[in-house]
């Protein structure tokens, strides 16, 4: 059937089951109930620590068509899934599910296991590299399910899926499993999404390469969530958990955008102060983080707080006084995990307080304005940024549907054409987040801002930016590219789009 | 028209042909000179050929640089160029003798092409000690002279000094320049900054320039057409002044004066010519209604 944005879902799907439809972005809201979780005491005298992450296996029930999870802060350098899955392969057990935050190129080994029928399910927020690749070409035996970081802390408190077993990737760990990321060799800062695999799971095992000696003094994940701590040599690649630095684009276009959305920002009444703020790690988006804090500095602003994940642009305006605070759930450089380690108004958050939309407020419903990139949009203002134009997943919501929902103003940043491809269709390719939760589109020809917003339309109708609606965009864009041919697909349906609430958006097909 | 900022974009390169006016200067240059590699001169024709025919540029001056006379490439590039309609030729190394070469030619290309004649329009990229020396004759060898563009680089060159930051070396040309642009009422266009990530050093440059008498200044990166626009733009504070200097001109003109001062001042025909070209270039790009 077609669903209320115009896709067509089946209403069960082969591997995925009954399809809950897409409702609008507040249809679920009401009382929930979380899962009880599997609890076994640790007694006095009892020894969580193991120096060899073989021992820790043969201690847990492993089983074929078990649910495992893993979370990315370690992101393309991260060692900890290959490492277990390899064991757990070895052992002979199949049919697993792979619960992982986000899944990165550093992943590739699980394409082995796919084609083997270890691993017949996956969910992520974000899928990028071999693995996103092998889902597409219609590998893996059920469709990948593809949620929001807040819809993944959402799937594991309800117990829509339980976790048997959470592999902890921890930078820092005592004997008793009192974990930290932003100490040791393999720091990546907060432990966001790790947090809510540890509260919700039935098992957790910290795998850490910098044991301290009891207790850690800095503690991010307590003792308390922890059954077992196995010591390994690395559990990363610190060249791949961080970059040195994220840098602002050097792009005329990207550069050019950025200061048009700043100018929106100003004139949108949300420049103001206690407002709060977040962006993202891309060129772009730093750029707009540069050009607020010169505008927030020119007019005195001070902002309430910046989230989502943080970079060292984002620590350098909290330290100028600009943010009061910072709410982090994910660093992305290097200035950012220092900060989480040595600033007291840098907080770190658990993924369900960052953007679950079933729990008693999460913080992107806080947040003023936000800005996020885009694949496709379509004139409906629906954004694609899980797959290419072409059919192929290159991506995820990460937090983008949860903060578009939340953010009092979801801008979208978008270079019109890029070469031969337009940014705006008729039909996104895949539908990521509903038009209805986003605002504004920058691109660097134009400003469309969704007819729903009239009091933004009104407010901007003053300013000298080049507002147009979002048809006058496409038409341009196709007047440069020309309307792009449609891509073909087959039936099968390779990965199910969950919106933040566990209804499915759209599914992905397996392109012909 | 408001030629605040001339924009260089390679010929050669189709993703910046695509997003060429977007960057707000109000020229583009689409080069087929410097940027372009010997074995690339037809290839870039072609983009630009498919590029004019293709792309919208809006009010955008679309300025062709074509290569010199004293290369084999010339005579097809404004053969070509010129069937194109742009809006204007950049001609290279400019003296009198090439001006009277390129004149011609575009007189006789406006003919076969039916357009009307001096509809293309040429600015003299002027960067050889000759070229400076006779910057005069080179203006007035053509009615089509919309601007004398410096070009300091080679200039330096050709004078056998380093540049330097503070453009010491270009004080002669930049006057010279400037004064037969005045003298002849068309547009000083000054050298590029060709530092591209230091913004105070283009910034105080300009400001430079400016107060030397240049008009606008030739950019070589799109992240300087801002800055280039502030200085060229009105500010806050010369609008206001220009409004009060209309406004104290109209109640002077219902008393019957025909003379009168404004903070003390007397004013006088040119600062009435200084105050309205104000509101009009603020008009132009947007400041006021």
């Amino acid at each position: 059937m077609k669903n209320i944005l115009g896709r067509e879902v089946p209403d069960n799907i082969k591997g995925y089951g009954e399809v809950k439809h897409y409702g609008g972005y507040l249809a679920s809201k009401g009382t929930k109930t979380k899962r009880s979780i599997k609890l076994t005491n640790v007694l006095p005298g009892d020894e969580k620590l193991h120096d060899n992450l073989d021992v820790v296996l043969d201690k847990l029930p492993l089983k074929d068509g078990m649910v495992v999870s893993f979370h990315h802060h370690l992101r393309n350098g991260d060692f900890v899934l290959n490492m277990v899955m390899e064991k757990i392969a070895a052992r002979g057990y199949k049919d697993i599910t792979i619960a992982a935050s986000s899944i990165f190129p550093c992943h590739g080994e699980l394409v082995e296991l796919i084609e083997k029928k270890v691993v017949t399910s996956i969910y992520a927020a974000y899928i990028s590299g071999p693995v996103a690749d092998a889902i597409s070409a219609g590998k893996l035996e059920n469709p990948a399910v593809m949620h929001t970081h807040g819809g993944r802390a959402r799937i594991m408190e309800s117990g829509d899926l339980s976790i048997d077993i959470a592999f902890i990737a921890a930078p820092t760990s005592d004997d008793y499993g009192n974990i930290n990321g932003v100490d040791g060799k393999s720091a990546c800062g907060a432990l966001g999404y790790a947090y809510t695999d540890a509260e919700t799971a039935d098992i957790t095992v910290a795998i850490t390469d910098n044991l301290v000696e009891y207790p850690n003094t800095t503690i991010d994940i307590p003792q308390t969530l922890i059954d077992y701590v196995v010591v390994v040599d690395a559990i990363g690649d610190p060249n791949g958990i961080v970059s040195g630095t994220t840098q602002i684009t050097k792009n005329p276009i990207g550069l050019k955008i950025a200061n048009m959305t700043t100018e929106l920002i100003k004139n949108s009444g949300y420049f103001k102060d206690g407002m709060s703020f977040q962006t993202g790690a891309g060129g772009v988006s730093l750029a707009v983080a540069a050009d607020m804090k010169a505008e927030m500095i020119e007019n005195n602003i001070k902002g309430s707080f910046a989230s989502g994940g943080i970079t060292g642009y984002i620590v350098d305006m909290y330290k100028e006084g600009l943010f009061k605070s910072l709410f982090d759930v994910q660093c992305f450089d290097l200035a950012a995990i220092k900060s989480a380690k040595e600033n007291p108004g840098h907080m770190t958050m658990s993924a369900s307080m960052y953007a679950n939309a079933d729990n008693k407020g999460s913080v992107v419903n806080k947040l003023d304005v936000v800005i996020l990139g885009a694949t496709e949009i379509d004139t409906d203002f629906n954004v694609n940024v899980t797959t290419t134009s072409d059919g192929t997943i290159m991506g995820g919501s990460g937090g983008h549907a949860d903060t578009s929902a939340g953010a009092k103003l979801a801008i979208i940043v978008t270079q019109l054409a890029n070469s031969r491809i337009s940014a705006i269709k008729d039909r996104v390719t895949a539908l990521t987040t509903p038009g209805e939760t986003v605002d504004v589109i920058v691109t660097e020809r134009g400003i469309a801002i969704n007819p729903k917003r009239t009091e933004l339309i009104e407010r901007l109708k003053e300013t000298n930016l080049p507002i147009m609606t979002i048809e006058q965009l496409k038409d341009i864009a196709e007047g440069m590219t020309g309307k792009p041919k449609e891509v073909e697909f087959t039936d099968e349906i390779v990965a199910v789009i969950e919106y933040r609430d566990g209804t499915v958006l759209d599914v992905v097909r397996k392109a012909k | 028209m408001l030629r605040r900022s001339m924009l260089f974009m390679p010929g050669n390169n189709p993703g910046m042909l695509q997003t060429a006016e977007v960057f707000g200067s109000d020229s583009i240059i689409l080069d087929l000179e410097d940027a372009v590699s010997l074995g690339e001169k037809d290839a870039a024709r072609i983009l630009i050929k498919g590029a004019l025919k293709t792309f919208n540029y809006g009010t955008t001056e679309v300025v062709i640089r074509i290569n010199p006379f004293s290369t084999p490439y010339a005579l097809e590039d404004i053969d070509v160029m010129a069937r194109l309609k742009p809006n204007a030729i950049l001609l290279p190394k400019a003296t009198p003798e090439d001006m009277k070469k390129l004149d011609e030619m575009l007189t006789k290309i406006e003919k076969e092409e039916g357009f009307e004649e001096g509809s293309i329009r040429i600015h003299a990229l002027v960067e050889t000690t000759y070229g400076v020396e006779t910057v005069y004759e080179t203006i007035k060898m053509s009615s089509r002279v919309d601007s004398v563009c410096l070009g300091g680089e080679d200039l330096a060159a050709d004078l056998g000094v380093a540049r330097t930051k503070d453009s010491e070396e270009l004080f002669y040309a930049r006057t010279k320049v400037v004064n037969a642009c005045k003298a002849l009422k068309i547009d000083a266009i000054d050298t590029p900054f060709t530092d591209t990530n230091d913004e105070a050093g283009l910034l105080a440059d300009t400001i430079h320039a400016k107060k030397l008498g240049f008009t606008g200044k030739l950019s070589i990166n799109p992240r300087q057409i801002n800055t280039i626009h502030k200085v060229y733009s009105p500010t806050a504070d010369e609008i206001s002044w220009a409004n009060r200097v209309m406004y104290a001109k109209d109640e002077a003109e219902k008393e019957g004066l025909g003379v009168f001062s404004l903070d003390g001042k007397m004013i006088d025909a040119p600062i009435i010519t200084r105050a309205m070209n104000t509101l009009n270039t603020a008009r132009v790009i947007g400041l006021i209604k």
